[in-house]
């Protein structure tokens, strides 16, 4: 029998996702003293103040020991830039690094780097896992890294047995003496690299790419074993000794803040529960058990009263505040807004038009909805640092926001991502959206390491949205029934002007994308936003703009050429003539469906179905889809979806087809029945209930192909989303004779 | 109060009414077993109890006393389990994971309950929520399995 009083050394065993000693580091690579006779790269590297907060001084992705550890036993360490979230990032840079290091990526144990101007590899300034941005911005960084790396266990082995360099190769693990043929495991010269000055990385000559074992191979990826089998350390899962548990709950709307407590003493006298906590716009209790905090959290009767205004970059939520009644507000925008594209004259193009087409489409707001509920584990050290975990796509973003709330150095602070349960975008920095400040204040006021994890009724609550709009078109087409002028006015606030502050002077161009850079032959176009402020608070969602624009833009094309008298495949082919890159693309999905085939038509199994075409230009990468539905029962089935999409060219054609069939069931989700509904200010759903998100049984057959066209490498996470919209709109119409011009499908009656 | 888990007895301190997922995860520190929603939503939560999938977020400790309580930290200790890992590995499925122990717990509830289930039993049984959508793999993994890949 088991006692569950745990000792501290017990606690201590309980996982945090990395070795317990990396806390205290004073080299970046600290942790790496936890694997008890390895020699390290990295180790002996310090990581001095100035050092650290100056990217000035540190060319990002070239000093090797800051990547990569080779234990005595040959397996690689590599601190990854990238946060892995199901994406794969972590399989696909062991394949890129791996590559050039001559190491099979199965020798690989990945993490997640720590902030530091080492990992600002995206455009060797910056650092975030998202924007679908990770592998194409830091693929030839983290090449050469690999690379640079091989260089140095080579001059290592040269020197150790005072040989030629150029008697030296390597095979996957090993320098090779070929006159001797002797080997040396990379694990035993990694210490003399160390050695070493790391090669000037504009002089290192990386590998002909036609001699690739593992870029552009199905490579299994490295955390499967641990995901099935719930090894796998997220940051709910988060522990260090002493720590005690936090649960919140949150004012109603957003702008109220803690006024009486009615109830202090009863709670206080709660099971396990410790203290209670007045937090900005929240209360909090601690408590050794978590189930205990939350059941003591939700029993606090709380009077909110209004917030002053105190300088966070947050907006009040009106009480009155109605997602229908914003969307009508949206609706009754007039003007003709900012042009964020124009070619041509598109006001004479369809006044002198043939036939015009008017039609206006709304979008909904939604949440993330990933699964593990945001957490934030926080601990001050006796030696003045801060260790957090939590997640987060963007480590020295929360390092600079924690540096500014306690007073201390960004070199003080150590951010820790754990793997992310789902992201989708939840994970940047949104104000007062994110646990992180809750943890550090509760830490800081009961002396001992908090974790806080929000409920998934707080989290629905606190969840910023994925921005609504409603477009208006104004199409022209000619005698040929061909387009010749096509006009999107968008009401609407793009994401980063909702979080960031809107610029009069500019445009948000996340806004726009998606109805922006389409690339049909239509001579003229004008794609415009007017800025209408939005009461909630806004964020990313995967694909960003495009997650709804390419629903908007793509079926009122099938709308231009049912008007015309064209079917909707053949116009998008001849509208792209002369793009050979889109012409390829629409014809792969086309093959891939066995060939275009509108419908309605009868199934094997009896029913009525049609097919939908739907394209998109997102993140670098271009993507096409086509879909095939049924209704049963009033509503919509979707039955397969074949997707096409060229990202130029790939790392592992595995991942890539997990992560579009991925992309579609997101954007299945939002189209049948995603909604964040707001009314008197208030979300009426907090959980899956009432926010129901894809089920199995509802899941198409996915089929992907992968089309490489040698075109600059473009983004995988993200663009397998926006085609699936409209190809299932534009299904649903072809079936039903009824247009559909808003999302979510559950809202809409058909006829049929 | 005594609770059986992966054949292990643990004496804990906890209320009846004390949902298992917490106990498990807080007071026992097995953090494998994953907390999603709380209302038996989403099924990231998922045990055995006596061989039958349960969602351990709304199942109350003192309901489950003195039956055997499987977790996913002991699955591969189980030849159904085991099995069913080694084709969520093949099939690749997991993507961010999170929702994968009880994707994970509620194929091997099935495997052994029906060794050779049909179409209908599969969408019957597998009905945990997957924000990354790897529903198309979780279905071909156990389609693999209920075709005899497990044996």
């Amino acid at each position: 029998m088991k006692n569950l009083k745990l000792s501290p050394s017990q606690q201590d065993q309980f996982p945090t996702g990395e070795p317990v000693n990396i806390s205290r580091r004073r080299f970046l690579l600290g942790a790496a003293g936890a694997t008890t006779g390895a020699l390290v790269l990295g180790f002996g590297l310090p990581v001095g103040k100035a050092r650290a907060q100056s990217g000035g001084e540190v060319t990002p992705g070239t000093r090797v020991p800051a990547f990569l550890e080779i234990r005595p036993d040959n397996t690689v360490r590599l601190q990854s830039p990238f946060v892995e979230g199901g994406q794969g990032v972590f399989t696909a840079m062991a394949q890129i690094v791996g590559e050039e290091l001559d190491a099979d990526p199965k020798s690989f144990v990945v993490e997640s780097a720590p902030a530091g101007p080492d990992y600002l590899v995206i455009n060797n300034q910056m650092r975030i896992t998202g924007g679908s941005m990770s592998v194409r911005t830091s693929y030839d960084t983290m090449r050469k890294l690999g690379a640079s790396a091989r260089n140095m266990l080579l001059q290592a082995a040269a020197i150790r047995f005072d040989v030629p360099l150029a008697q030296l190769t390597t095979e996957p693990g090993y320098v090779v003496n070929s006159s001797t043929g002797q080997k040396v495991p990379f694990g035993d010269l990694a210490e003399d690299a160390l050695d070493l000055p790391v090669p000037d990385s504009e002089g290192i000559k990386l590998r002909d790419p036609s001699t690739f074992r593992w870029i552009g191979k199905p490579v299994d990826r490295l955390d499967i074993h641990d995901k099935a089998t719930g090894k796998a350390i997220f940051s709910i899962d988060c522990a260090v000794e002493g720590m005690v548990h936090a649960a919140v709950q949150h004012a109603p709307r957003l702008g109220l803040g803690v006024g009486n407590i009615l109830n202090e003493t009863d709670v206080s006298a709660m099971k396990g529960v410790m203290s209670i906590h007045r937090l900005p716009g929240a209360v909090a209790v601690v408590a050794e058990r978590w189930w205990n905090a939350k059941v003591a959290a939700e029993a606090l009767q709380v009077e909110w009263v209004k917030r002053d205004e105190d300088g966070s970059n947050i907006r009040h939520m009106p009480d009155d505040f109605s997602t229908v009644a914003f969307s009508d507000h949206l609706a009754n925008q007039t003007g003709n807004g900012k042009a964020g594209e124009e070619e041509g004259d598109v006001g004479s193009a369809i006044s002198n038009a043939a036939t015009t087409v008017e039609a206006t489409y709304r979008s909904q707001f939604v949440h993330h909805g990933q699964l593990e509920p945001p957490s934030a584990l926080a601990r001050f050290n006796d030696d003045g640092t801060l260790d957090v975990w939590m997640p987060n796509q963007a480590p020295e973003q929360f390092q600079s926001q924690i540096a500014g709330m306690t007073g201390l150095e960004a070199s003080q602070i150590n951010v820790h991502s754990p793997m992310l349960g789902g992201f989708f975008g939840r994970h940047f920095l949104y104000p007062e959206a994110n646990p992180y400040p809750q943890a550090v204040q509760l830490a800081k006021e009961v002396g001992r390491p908090v974790k806080l994890i929000w409920s998934r009724e707080e989290e629905f609550l606190r969840d910023p949205l994925r921005p609504m709009a409603v477009v208006k078109f104004r199409g022209g087409l000619d005698a040929d029934g061909m387009p010749v002028g096509l006009e999107a006015i968008s009401a609407t606030e793009g994401p980063t002007e909702g979080i960031y502050g809107h610029n009069p002077d500019s445009i948000d161009p996340l806004a726009l994308e998606g109805l922006t850079g389409k690339k049909y032959a239509i001579a003229n176009r004008r794609i415009a936003q007017i800025y209408v402020k939005t009461p909630a608070m806004l964020a990313y969602w995967r694909s960003v703009g495009h997650s709804m624009n390419d629903f908007f833009y793509e079926t009122f094309f099938d709308e231009l050429a049912d008007q015309g008298g064209h079917d909707p495949y053949e116009l998008r082919m001849q509208l792209l003539q002369s793009d050979e890159r889109l012409s390829n693309l629409l014809r792969a999905v086309g093959d891939l469906s066995g060939g275009w085939k509108r419908g309605p038509f009868t199934a094997e199994d009896g029913s009525q179905r049609a097919r939908g075409v739907g394209m998109a230009s997102p993140f670098g990468s271009e993507s096409a889809a086509i879909a095939e539905v049924s209704m049963q029962n009033g509503d919509v089935v979707v039955h397969d979806v074949w997707e096409a999409i060229d990202p130029g060219s790939i790392v592992n054609p595995a991942i890539i087809e997990a992560q579009v069939k991925s992309a579609v069931a997101l954007g299945v989700s939002q189209i049948l029945m995603e909604e964040a509904i707001y009314e008197n200010g208030e979300p009426t759903a907090r959980n899956y209930d009432l926010y129901p998100i894809l089920r199995p049984d509802q899941m198409p057959n996915v089929h992907v192909r992968i089309v490489e066209s040698g075109a600059k490498m473009g983004g995988i996470g993200e663009p397998g989303l926006p085609p699936v919209l409209p190809a299932i709109a534009n299904a649903v119409s072809t079936l039903t004779g009824q247009r559909v011009r808003s999302m979510p499908l559950s809202n809409l009656r058909f006829e049929s | 109060m005594k609770l059986t888990i992966n054949n292990e007895t643990y004496d804990v301190d906890a209320d009846g009414d004390t949902p298992l997922l917490w106990v498990i995860r807080d007071n026992l520190g097995m953090t494998g077993t994953k907390y999603g929603c709380g209302l038996a939503q989403c099924g990231a939560c998922s045990v055995m109890v006596d061989g039958v999938v349960t969602r351990s977020c709304v199942t109350p400790i003192d309901a489950v006393e003195g039956q055997e309580i499987t977790t996913i930290e002991a699955i591969e200790n189980d030849p159904v389990g085991k099995r069913v890992v080694e084709k969520w590995v093949e099939h690749q499925v997991p993507q961010c994971g999170y929702c994968q122990s009880g994707q994970v717990m509620a194929a091997t509830a099935l495997l052994k309950e029906i060794e050779n289930p049909t179409e209908d039993d599969v969408e019957a049984a597998m009905v945990n929520l997957c924000r990354c959508g790897t529903y198309n793999a979780i279905h071909a993994a156990v389609k693999d399995l209920a075709e005899g890949g497990a044996s």
